[in-house]
């Protein structure tokens, strides 16, 4: 048993931090990405891209991040595309960030009231200024709390990039508490490192949500 | 008011839309049976009818809010064929409003009027801000072009909701029970600016209740019943000597008061 100094701990810890901070961006940016393709695809024409989107989303909402994780990176290799684990985990958050993200979204602009299309629409509006200027905005209000909400479930997900030997947050409190065996104080640790990346959010969301209410 | 325009219409104005044989089904229900209406440019006609006749339906499938399945409906000449493509090119001449209203709760007032002659007109934001303003004085809101929506009364967000159509220059206007919504006090306000519209000679389509305004602004009344057109006729007979059955009772129902 190695003894040590929670000052040769913590910036051993916060370089895997470093590694989750960057996962949960990809993870963020490509997801959010994705979901906006998506629900572009599930609301406009033709009406079979609201089929494909609706299989996609079932497919990843019905099948364990961790599977997903494994698919990619034993599956892109077959493909003949050689993955890095830190590849491997971003495309598989990305995928299911996405799915996720998208029915989220979809659920916000299903709120919207139907006569706001009909409004928009008998003046002229085509699809995309219909979204851009009407629906978009309204629903964006209702999708916050949701979509941060899911935001740091994302953070806390790429804990799972672990199992693919991606060395981020939850790997270099494995392998400290390997050498310290001092699983309760590094897991401690660990655990309010990742709430002190999740509480900005939901800070950040808070102030938002305000700002937003007051514009009406 | 009533008086001045000709009883029967001329054959002189040119056919604004047109319905031949049109047929629409939700599912297993027919909504519309074999419905024909033609409109001419300049006449104002009220489709009058109980609730579930398909009224609204008819008008919905003028600017396609509504797709028909079977017949012809010609919008200034051009068919809207099911394939239609730039079906905003129809409807920026077709004018339309809700009986809800339908205004857009984030965006005040002036934003709601100016939004789609920027963005499908092409105005610059000063051209189009003139434009609001000269509607919102028009039907007498213009005071309030800084709000949003959710501070004014039903019969203002209505007449807003008219100027916002207005503000596309379009050559018809469509009102789906636009006074159904409202507080009794509101509705003369809203019925008022309708009747101004009428004077300017505007062409519309309303499906209404309010038959004081089928009386002195229509010239032509629709009375439909059970997806189908019943009775045509200009509002004169239509009132004193109706033809059909279900129109007498119809009117028997609407006009005890």
């Amino acid at each position: 048993m190695i003894s040590l100094s929670l000052s040769a701990i913590l910036p051993y810890l916060l370089m895997g931090a470093r590694w989750t901070l960057l996962l949960s961006a990809i993870a963020f940016l490509g997801g959010g990405t994705g979901a906006f393709l998506l629900l572009l695809l599930r609301y406009g024409q033709p009406r079979f891209g609201a089929k494909a989107v609706h299989l996609y989303v079932e497919v990843l909402q019905g099948t364990p991040l961790l599977l997903q994780l494994f698919l990619v990176f034993f599956g892109l290799p077959l493909l003949g595309v050689e993955v890095s684990p830190l590849l491997a985990a971003g495309v598989a958050l990305t995928l299911y960030a996405s799915a996720f993200l998208a029915e989220i979204w979809r659920g916000c602009v299903d709120a919207i009231p139907h006569g706001q299309w009909d409004a928009s629409g008998a003046l002229g509006l085509k699809f995309l200024l219909q979204m851009r200027y009407v629906i978009l905005p309204q629903a964006l209000r209702i999708a916050v709390p949701p979509t941060v909400g899911f935001l740091t479930q994302l953070v806390k997900a790429t804990a799972l990039a672990s199992i693919v030997g991606f060395e981020e947050l939850t790997k270099a409190g494995q392998i400290v508490t390997n050498a310290t065996f001092q699983p309760f104080v590094i897991y401690g640790l660990v655990a309010a490192i990742y709430f002190t990346m999740c509480y900005p959010l939901t800070f950040c969301a808070r102030i938002l949500e305000r700002k937003l209410s007051q514009s009406r | 008011m009533q008086t001045q325009s000709n009883p029967t219409p001329s054959e002189n104005p040119p056919t604004m839309i047109e319905l031949r044989r049109v047929s629409k089904w939700y599912g297993e229900f027919q909504a519309l049976k074999e419905v024909s209406l033609t409109v001419r440019k300049g006449e104002r006609v009220v489709i009058c009818g109980p609730s579930g006749s398909g009224k609204s339906t008819v008008i919905r499938c003028i600017n396609r809010l509504e797709q028909h399945q079977e017949g012809q409906i010609l919008v200034e000449g051009v068919e809207l064929t099911p394939g239609f493509k730039n079906i905003e090119l129809i409807r920026r001449e077709v004018g339309m409003v809700f009986q809800q209203f339908n205004l857009f709760p984030h965006l005040t007032v002036l934003q709601n009027l100016t939004l789609a002659p920027q963005r499908v007109r092409k105005l610059s934001r000063k051209k189009a801000e003139e434009l609001a303003m000269e509607y919102l004085t028009r039907v007498r809101i213009a005071e309030q072009a800084h709000k949003y929506p959710s501070r004014l009364s039903g019969g203002q967000q209505q007449r807003v909701a008219i100027a916002r159509a207005l503000c596309m220059e379009p050559h018809v206007m469509l009102f789906d029970e636009p006074t159904s919504a409202l507080d009794p006090e509101m509705i003369k306000e809203v019925l008022d600016v309708m009747i101004e519209l009428a004077e300017d000679h505007m062409t519309m389509i309303c499906v209404t209740h309010e038959m004081g305004f089928a009386r002195t602004v229509a010239d032509t009344v629709v009375f439909m019943d059970h997806g189908q057109v019943v009775e045509v006729a200009p509002p004169k007979t239509f009132f004193s000597n109706p033809k059909n059955e279900r129109t007498k009772l119809f009117l028997s129902q609407v006009l005890v008061h």
